[in-house]
């Protein structure tokens, strides 16, 4: 194991058109899970992620069993954006929504489990919705990846403040006017997507890490939200595509690596966050009054 | 004045129409009427507390006017319009509640927010440095030019309630509703706010409504009274209202209004649910420090 890093090798498959279409994949997808990012932390909806990817799991596992490889995606999307919109749906009281999410996730999370293990196919298809299976990706899957992310950004700029608003303080929102229940759905339908897109190319275990880790990073250094969504998506890509250069020579799964820089960058970030505070202490309190 | 180029409604259209203006108005919730047959008239600048015990449709009322919830009869108007939601012409203050320490946004996101957090789509260009300038100027009108930059989870409850105020006159509004706005606030932010407020109205004749349980912090600003217990209600100046035979009326109960130096004590008796005790204590009220 002493070419952990060879750089002629890596730079040689640096060079295969699958490598550069996983890339692409890898880049498309860091800049919607980026964009998104600061709203699903801004709206506690952590735990609530992993319920989608799990079900999106479930819905990709039953999808492989009834219909076959062909139609894996569409069963993940269907799997994460129904259970997205659900969510999205619920109460808005976070604590009880925790628990629905917990006793969804462990259903569809044994559903998935079954639909695997009743699947006779190649063993290699299964494994891949957990982890993903970045360089299986083709260049069709890039195309419908980059038209959704275009969509998504799209939508984000619309939606942008009223969105921000009624995630970030959704009782002032209501009292002006944000159709707050609309855009939950709104959110939900763009996180399911993206969740249901993230799963066949990263896996099910990983479109948390991309979904939650570079936003927490950004906004443990920043306030400002405009900044926060710019840093995550920056965070985003750094990991993805950072672990996937670094996966090619050792010939690794691609899912350690990301979310190890992703980790690393998110203490980074919380250390530099805690350290300004102190040095800026707490703000003056005294109230002229 | 702030430096936003529009103006107020008295500069506007209609001049005469009042602040607000409610005529045999009636609401319900579920099945249940809550009040009905109110009329009120709110010229511009004056304060009226709305008080009276949980579930007698306060936050109802402000829920009218900001256009969240129609009147099962009568009429209500906003400026001599129909409530909408969303108007910049009425601003919103609510009850102090913390925010999440790590919420992504700087005092001025936060009181941008109030300015346009409804709308949809980008601001570009020209606007942008519009917009700016108005946030800076409520800023500033709440004194937290400081905060402009700081997290706003991370400031105490009274700076950020501070913040709220900013909230609501950043949109230059007609008419301020103001939901418990103290609560939870210690004896000092209280002062602050009322303060604003008082200030507010006296030099850009915006009319407040102020919802609250406890009438002293704001009484030496308070006009008139509307005091509602149980779909009965009574409207007039604290000397009118505040007195133990209209209070005991409204709750057709024994209470006992008595004037301290310049607090007014309202002592209900046995099992009358005076309000303003908040516990079934029949003691008094005042003692409006709560720990924040």
């Amino acid at each position: 194991m002493d070419d952990v890093l060879d750089l002629s090798q890596t730079a040689f498959l640096l060079e295969q058109p699958f490598v550069q279409t996983a890339l692409a994949a890898g880049a498309v997808l860091a800049l919607l899970a980026g964009l998104l990012g600061p709203l699903v932390v801004g709206r506690g909806m952590a735990f609530a992620v992993h319920g989608v990817s799990e079900l999106s799991f479930a819905g990709a596992a039953a999808a492989l069993l009834v219909a076959g490889t062909a139609f894996v995606g569409v069963g993940a999307l269907i799997g994460g954006v129904v259970v997205a919109v659900v969510f999205a749906t619920m109460s808005a009281k976070r604590r009880e929504n925790d628990t629905v999410i917990g006793v969804v996730l462990a259903f569809g999370l044994g559903l998935g489990v079954l639909f695997q293990s009743l699947y006779t196919g190649r063993t290699s298809n299964k494994f891949s919705l957990l982890v993903g299976q970045i360089v299986g990706v083709d260049s069709e899957q890039v195309a419908v990846l980059a038209i959704v992310g275009v969509v998504v950004a799209a939508a984000l700029v619309a939606l942008y403040r009223p969105l921000l608003f009624a995630s970030l303080d959704p009782e002032m929102a209501t009292a002006r006017g944000v159709p707050t229940r609309t855009l939950a759905i709104a959110f939900a339908l763009m996180l399911g997507t993206t969740t249901g897109l993230g799963i066949q190319i990263v896996g099910a275990l990983l479109v948390l890490a991309l979904l939650v880790t570079p936003a927490a990073a950004a906004t443990a250094v920043t306030a400002n939200p405009v900044a926060a969504t710019v840093l995550s998506v920056v965070f985003a890509e750094v990991a993805v595509l950072g672990g996937i250069v670094l996966s090619l020579s050792p010939g690794l799964p691609i899912s350690p690596y990301i979310t190890t820089i992703g980790f690393v960058i998110y203490l980074v970030c919380r250390g530099v966050g805690a350290l300004r505070l102190r040095r800026t202490g707490r703000r003056s309190l005294t109230v002229p009054a | 004045m702030t430096g936003a180029p529009t103006g107020h409604a008295t500069a506007g259209a209609a001049p005469a129409a009042p602040a607000v203006a409610l005529r045999g108005a009636a609401v319900e919730r579920g099945t249940r009427r809550l009040w009905s047959d109110l009329d009120l008239d709110v010229p511009a600048g004056e304060f009226i507390a709305i008080l009276g015990p949980n579930g007698s449709g306060k936050t109802t009322l402000l829920q009218v006017l900001l256009g969240l919830l129609p009147l099962a009869a009568g009429e209500a108007q906003v400026g001599g319009r129909r409530p909408q939601q969303g108007s910049n012409r009425v601003g919103y203050v609510p009850q102090q509640k913390a925010l999440d320490p790590n919420v992504p946004l700087r005092g001025r996101d936060f009181v941008g927010l109030g300015l346009d957090g409804h709308r949809f789509g980008p601001v570009l260009g020209r606007r942008r440095r519009e917009r700016r300038a108005r946030i800076d100027d409520a800023l500033h009108q709440v004194g937290a030019d400081a905060w402009a930059d700081a997290p706003v989870g991370r400031l105490s409850g009274g700076e950020q309630q501070r913040l709220r105020v900013a909230q609501a006159l950043v949109g230059d509004p007609d008419l301020l509703l103001c939901d418990e706005p103290l609560l939870s606030l210690d004896l000092a932010h209280q002062g602050v706010v009322v303060d604003l407020l008082d200030r507010r109205r006296r030099d850009h004749g915006t009319a407040v409504l102020f919802v609250t349980h406890e009438i002293n912090p704001v009484l030496p600003v308070v006009d008139r009274v509307l005091y509602l217990v149980d779909g009965r209600f009574r409207i007039g100046t604290p000397d009118e209202v505040m007195t133990s035979e209209t209070l005991s009326e409204l709750y057709q109960a024994p209470v006992d209004v008595v004037r301290v130096r310049d607090r007014i004590l309202v002592v209900g008796h046995e099992d009358s649910v005076v309000h303003h005790t908040g516990a079934a204590d029949d003691v008094l009220m005042p003692a409006p420090t709560h720990a924040s």
